[in-house]
């Protein structure tokens, strides 16, 4: 099947070609990065962890709203996503590929990495983050590789592929609840050591990656044969909008709990987010611009005239993900670190090579999910007849 | 039947094999006369005076890193730094302070052999090779 | 010859094992050699079980009567100097009252907490938050009490900077050598990519020394064993009253201080 990945339109080629600059540009940067440290970056000692643990933290969310076809498929009889589970599973292979490297790129040695294999230390949330990360990419390669399989050979899926499909569905849950846990547990920093960390993190996931799925199976849907159907995006759609109002609904409580408190330790990081802080307050557009397009999204998609109409969706997808994406990949981050345990404020701002690997890594998670997408949707459009 | 005794593009394979084996076996041929002669670590006149090293020198030749790592840990994580070998002689363990202290010369014995044999450890980017500091 | 790819596979297989045999066997013969080596700590080396210090605030009032123990510890142990203040790196330096002691800040101090410099090192808490999170134990915590760094296993993930509540580490963006003002032999430098702090001077502990600022503070700091109620610094605790920083976290710090 995997042939299907190296034919296509020109238009294909064209888009590979096109990430494989992108991942060119930013490989030769990391060469950079790798001779000469991560001061390249805009990291600090006040703001250890930046844009890469960032977009990590965003990418598990968007790997794990797979569980959101999955789920009501396999439990509960849901048939119409039975159409759309291997598009879920696929987008899941390629978001946790690029959250592994995102974390690969961020180490200061890297060579080093075996380190936590050859010293395993069960009381660090990174050494099961690690587990559970590899664990999700292996079941869903390999679910989705067989699933598809049987189903371009006309037969049912092998026996010994339910357990491990009942099992990738609370393994799901828990990418991103341990993902959570590397931040709620840390003693020192008020603005991530709140219980409903791990529940935001779970709406925000199941309202952004299920929003990208959309806006692919929309593109799917104009590039090829292959209709994903109109059930299915509005069933995807209805999940987004509970997803995205919980997510808010979730930091508002947060935000209740910070200032009718009035506790300024913990006032201070959402102050810095929102107002600034002494003189420094570079992310303050960027956090109301988030809240702006996630109270729209909500407004849209609640709506269901406005959710029924594929035009609007389309907008609305996109400020959903655009909204958990400045959330999650900007704010939340530099939310943490600032202002320091010193009560210090040290800003941070990523620099251009910075950005440059960044986009690298997204580059190739697009490389991963356009060669899967193309082979699944090719495989559709041969059992449907439509080829 | 089928025929399984054509062989399909036989004039592409071919020529990509041949590409391949030439490509492949590029540092054979390339360095073809040219092999540089066998490394000659010298040893410093505090180490010929010392006559032996922390263990017989044929085990150090071969487990040197082993020694090193075993070093490392004791030193670090056990707060350990005396070691006493099969001999019950005394050592500091220290890379800086007693390999190099008897060894003197880095450029001289070290590099020498790990030049050759295309190795860099990177014990140098921390430890100190008391020659470098002015 | 229906099957003679499989054939072929089966007998290249079985070659390849026992070609592999061999050497794997010849490894497993050649058996040990005489006497183990057995490692030790030095005749002189310091033992406790868990190191304190205490900071006497009130012989230490202005910037500048922190400078030693500062300036020594740099020396000692290769700390470079960065005119980039992100990629700076401090093991002990100096702090105002509100930014040490941040849930303590009033807006009515007492004149002479308000100026004053206070001495901040990591802690060597008894619970170390930064031990708890690291994935390869590069961070541990010794028998001693000392939480140090293992520099050849610290693979810089960060995940004990965003650990630790007192922001006493620093990460080695860049290779810090050309920025080392005068280099000592005796204690190494670090390389990039490893995260660094004050590690009680473990290396001088080892000798029967003192810490280095301990050492040129004048009697300013005490240092030893609050493990054992007999030690000075214990006195020093019980004969005065002392604040850590953030205990109501549970860390259980190591530092403490006489205000």
């Amino acid at each position: 099947m995997l042939e299907k990945a190296f034919i296509g339109t020109k238009k294909y080629y064209g888009w590979m070609t096109a990430l494989l600059a992108v991942i060119g540009v930013g490989f030769g940067c990391y060469l950079w990065q790798f001779q000469f440290g991560l001061g390249i970056t805009g990291m600090s000692r006040d703001v250890s962890w930046g844009f890469y643990i960032a977009q990590f933290t965003f990418l598990v969310g968007v790997a794990a709203s797979a569980v959101m076809v999955v789920l009501p498929y396999y439990l509960h009889n849901y048939k119409a996503f039975g159409r759309i589970t291997i598009l879920g599973e696929f987008l899941a292979v390629a978001s946790v590929t690029m959250c592994i490297l995102f974390i690969f790129v961020d180490l200061g040695q890297p060579i080093r990495v075996m380190n936590v294999l050859l010293h395993p230390t069960p009381n660090s949330i990174l050494f099961w983050d690690m587990i559970v990360l590899n664990g999700y990419l292996f079941l869903n390669i390999i679910i989705g590789w067989k699933v598809l399989e049987a189903e371009r050979n006309n037969v049912a899926p092998a026996g010994w592929l339910k357990p491990l499909i009942y099992l990738s569905i609370p393994w799901a849950v828990s990418i991103h609840t341990v993902t959570a846990y590397l931040y709620c547990g840390l003693p020192g920093r008020g603005f991530w050591l709140t219980a409903i960390l791990a529940p935001r993190f779970l709406s925000s996931a199941f309202a952004a990656g299920p929003a990208f799925l959309i806006l692919l199976c929309m593109i799917v849907r104009k590039l090829s044969k292959f209709d994903p159907g109109k059930e299915q995006i509005q069933s995807l759609a209805k999940v987004v909008a509970y997803a995205i109002t919980v997510n808010v609904f979730f930091f508002l409580c947060e935000v209740f709990v910070v200032f009718y408190s009035n506790i300024p330790e913990h006032m201070d990081h959402l102050k810095y987010l929102f107002v600034g802080l002494h003189g420094h307050g570079v992310l303050v557009p960027w956090m109301w611009a988030s809240m702006i397009l996630m109270v729209v999204s909500i407004i849209l998609l609640v709506n269901p005239v406005t959710r029924k109409n594929e035009t609007v969706l389309i907008v609305a997808c996109i400020t959903v993900f655009v909204g958990t994406w400045i959330d999650k990949g900007l704010g939340m981050i530099s939310g943490g670190f600032v202002p320091n345990p010193l009560h210090h404020v040290n800003e941070y701002v990523p620099t251009l090579p910075e950005i440059l690997i960044a986009l690298a890594v997204w580059a190739i998670g697009f490389l991963v999910l356009t060669a899967l997408f193309k082979i699944a949707v090719t495989i559709k459009e041969e059992v449907e007849g439509l080829a | 039947m089928p025929n399984n005794k054509k062989m399909y593009d036989k004039g592409k394979v071919m020529v990509g094999l041949c590409i391949f084996v030439v490509l492949i076996t590029f540092p054979f041929w390339y360095n073809l006369g040219k092999a540089a002669p066998a490394p000659e670590p010298k040893l410093s006149e505090k180490a010929k005076a010392a006559k032996e090293c922390v263990m017989p020198t044929a085990y150090m030749k071969a487990e040197h890193m082993q020694i090193l790592n075993e070093w490392r840990d004791a030193v670090v994580r056990d707060g350990k730094r005396i070691y006493e070998n099969s001999s019950g002689k005394k050592f500091n363990m220290s890379l800086t302070n007693t390999c190099l202290d008897c060894h003197v010369e880095k450029a001289e014995f070290c590099d020498k052999c790990h030049n050759y044999a295309s190795v860099a450890p990177y014990c140098w980017d921390c430890h100190i090779d008391p020659k470098e500091v002015k | 010859m229906e099957s003679s790819r499989r054939s072929f596979l089966k007998i290249a297989g079985i070659s390849a094992l026992g070609l592999g045999a061999k050497p794997v066997l010849d490894v497993l013969a050649s058996s040990g050699e005489t006497a183990a080596p057995i490692t030790m700590k030095g005749e002189n080396a310091l033992t406790a079980k868990q190191w304190g210090m205490v900071i006497d605030t009130r012989k230490l009032q202005s910037e500048e009567d922190l400078e030693p123990m500062i300036e020594v510890c740099d020396k000692i142990h290769n700390i470079p100097k960065f005119e980039n203040k992100n990629h700076e790196i401090k093991w002990i330096w100096a702090e105002e009252f509100k930014h040490e002691f941040p849930m303590q800040e009033a807006d009515y101090l007492d004149d002479k907490l308000k100026h004053m410099s206070f001495l901040t090192l990591c802690n060597h808490c008894e619970k170390p938050p930064c031990v708890r999170v690291c994935p390869t134990k590069a961070t541990f915590k010794r028998e001693d009490g000392i939480v140090l760094m293992d520099f050849h296993r610290c693979i810089g993930c960060r995940f004990c900077m965003a650990a630790c509540p007192y922001g006493s580490r620093s990460f080695n963006f860049r290779d810090p050598r050309p920025f080392i003002e005068k280099t000592t032999p005796d204690f190494p430098t670090r390389t990039k990519g490893v995260v660094e702090k004050c590690n009680f001077c473990a290396e001088r502990l080892a000798i029967g020394k003192i810490p280095a600022c301990v050492e040129v503070s004048n009697g300013a700091l005490t240092f030893g064993d609050l493990d054992d109620p007999e030690s000075e610094v214990r006195q020093v605790l019980r004969n005065n009253y002392t604040i850590r920083r953030k205990p109501a976290l549970g860390t259980g710090p190591s530092v403490f201080y006489i205000v």
